[in-house]
């Protein structure tokens, strides 16, 4: 028997509230199937099981905020006996540790959890599918006025309200409203996220000793060689420069592995498998870098694929806990806003981050000539405990030198 | 097709990328990507969109073509006449 604990998804994670179970007791599940949905200060996140087995007993109700390491359900491994044949006396489900205030808790019959693929299909707005969460409406039920028959945040309000107007025939007692709270939910998500970045980064800021260095990377092979590509392409099969980008990073962390590891109790960590955390800023505000699994190991095409879906989970939900979870190094890149260089703050207990700026066009030295050419600005910041800077100013040649050579990413 | 339905393609295909914005308040001459906080892969998922919803193929040497919501509209309508013949 093994049991289910809510995991810890980032540094400054202490408790999660449980939104949804997607597995019921009996049902069997295997290691990386979703088991339940949680709400953190980065979104509401799906939950793997992380062994095979057959779910024995659920421990936490919908609605209950459970600290780290606690156990949400156990998890019979194949083969083992089921606890009792008899109805065995339910295992006191732990006391909720606070009641989440939000109204998805206080709704009484919230609707199944959609699947990906109903999300999908469906037509609606991230924030209106958060809406349709909080007030418990199913988006299914519900014809959309917006653009195209999109469902908006206005529909989703309508239906319930009029689904919590008291029947009719007022036989039973009318289920009281959840109180809209119509702008509460946006602002108190982003101050929720404010406060976990904060603690991150005031952690990050003091105690780990930074240092930066930053290097200029002429990339034109790059970019001729991508335009060739993407020109015998068909559109949905395009990729984008930052893609090189990410490939070249994990490739060249293969030969400063150092800079791909943790630091735990004044001691270096290793990893073996280089797990990119992309940054991805939110529409809104906010940001969160969820991992590219194993990039030093996947095609271009592979990691395009996964980084698309990766940037439309974090907008609309749907994100992996192993993807919040395990990120081994963050990379950032800021071109997008305009600036040429961004210095970043380490995210603990990584050891490093990768910086990529804006690409522009300036004049560049080849062959005694002064020509333009698009570069752009690599950065390293390093936490100093565990490396030093030349073996960052190694790193940082190794991402030059491969981004010379696209065809070999 | 007309500059009409083509426009409300391109402002669906929007909607779908910022569902937050009032595409009502877009100023036609200026750059999208400026108005509408969006990154270069919400650009592709536009062109991508754009693709499915007109069936035009857009090169990427004509992405720049479609900086703004009036310079899109006039491109669409030019490559969907164009690529028909």
């Amino acid at each position: 028997m093994s049991e289910f604990l809510m995991p810890k998804l980032g540094a400054d994670m202490t408790a999660g509230t449980l939104v949804a179970w997607r597995k019921k007791p009996g049902e069997s599940v295997r290691r990386g199937d979703i088991m339940a949905e949680v709400d953190t200060d980065k979104g509401v996140i799906d939950i793997e099981a992380f062994t095979d087995g057959v779910v024995e007993t659920l421990l936490a109700e919908p609605g209950a905020n459970v600290p780290v390491g606690m156990p949400l359900a156990r998890i019979r491994a194949a083969g083992e006996e089921a606890i009792a044949a008899t109805p065995a006396p339910a295992a006191p489900l732990p006391p909720a540790v606070a009641q989440t205030t939000s109204a998805a808790a206080a709704v009484p019959g919230l609707p199944p959890a959609l699947s990906m693929d109903e999300l999908s299909r469906l037509r609606i707005s991230p924030s209106a599918r958060q809406r349709a969460r909080e007030l418990g409406v199913d988006p299914r039920l519900i014809e959309g006025t917006g653009r195209g028959g999109a469902i908006t945040r206005e529909d989703i309000e309508r239906a319930a309200t009029s689904r919590a107007a008291p029947p009719p025939p007022a036989a039973s007692p009318p289920i009281p409203a959840p109180t809209p709270k119509t702008s509460a939910e946006g602002p108190e998500r982003n101050r929720r996220m404010r406060q976990a970045i904060a603690a991150a980064m005031s952690r990050a800021n003091r105690e780990i000793p930074h240092y930066y260095l930053s290097t200029t990377i002429e990339l034109k092979p790059a970019l001729d060689w991508l335009a060739k590509q993407n020109e015998q392409r068909p559109i949905t099969e395009r990729l984008l420069y930052g893609v090189l980008l990410l490939k070249a990073t994990a490739m060249a962390l293969r030969e400063v592995p150092e800079l791909n590891a943790f630091w735990r109790e004044d001691r270096l960590f290793p990893q073996t498998s280089i797990h990119l955390g992309v940054a991805v800023s939110l529409r809104g505000g906010g940001l969160i870098a969820p991992a590219l699994h194993d990039a030093d190991k996947k095609s271009l095409d592979e990691l395009m694929r996964e980084l698309r879906d990766l940037v439309a989970r974090v907008r609309s939900g749907g994100l992996r806990s192993s993807e919040l979870a395990d990120p081994t190094i963050t990379v950032t890149s800021l071109g997008e806003q305009g600036v040429e260089a961004v210095y970043g703050v380490i995210y603990p207990p990584q050891v490093a981050l990768v910086g990529f700026g804006k690409v522009v066009e300036r004049p560049w030295c080849a062959g005694g000539q002064i020509v333009p050419r698009p570069v752009i600005t690599a950065t390293l910041a390093g936490d100093h405990r565990a490396t030093d800077g030349h073996r960052g100013g190694v790193f940082l040649a190794a991402v030059d030198r491969l981004l010379q050579e696209p065809e070999n990413l | 097709m007309t500059e009409a339905e083509i426009r409300e393609a391109v402002l669906t295909v929007l909607s779908d990328i910022a569902p937050e914005a009032d595409l009502g308040r877009l100023k036609p001459q200026a750059r999208l990507r400026d108005q509408l906080d969006i990154d270069s892969m919400d650009f592709l998922n536009f062109v991508i969109g754009l693709h499915r919803a007109l069936h035009v193929e857009i090169p990427e040497r004509d992405y720049g073509r479609l900086a703004t919501l009036s310079g899109c509209i006039e491109y669409l309508a030019s490559a969907a006449c164009q690529q028909k013949a």
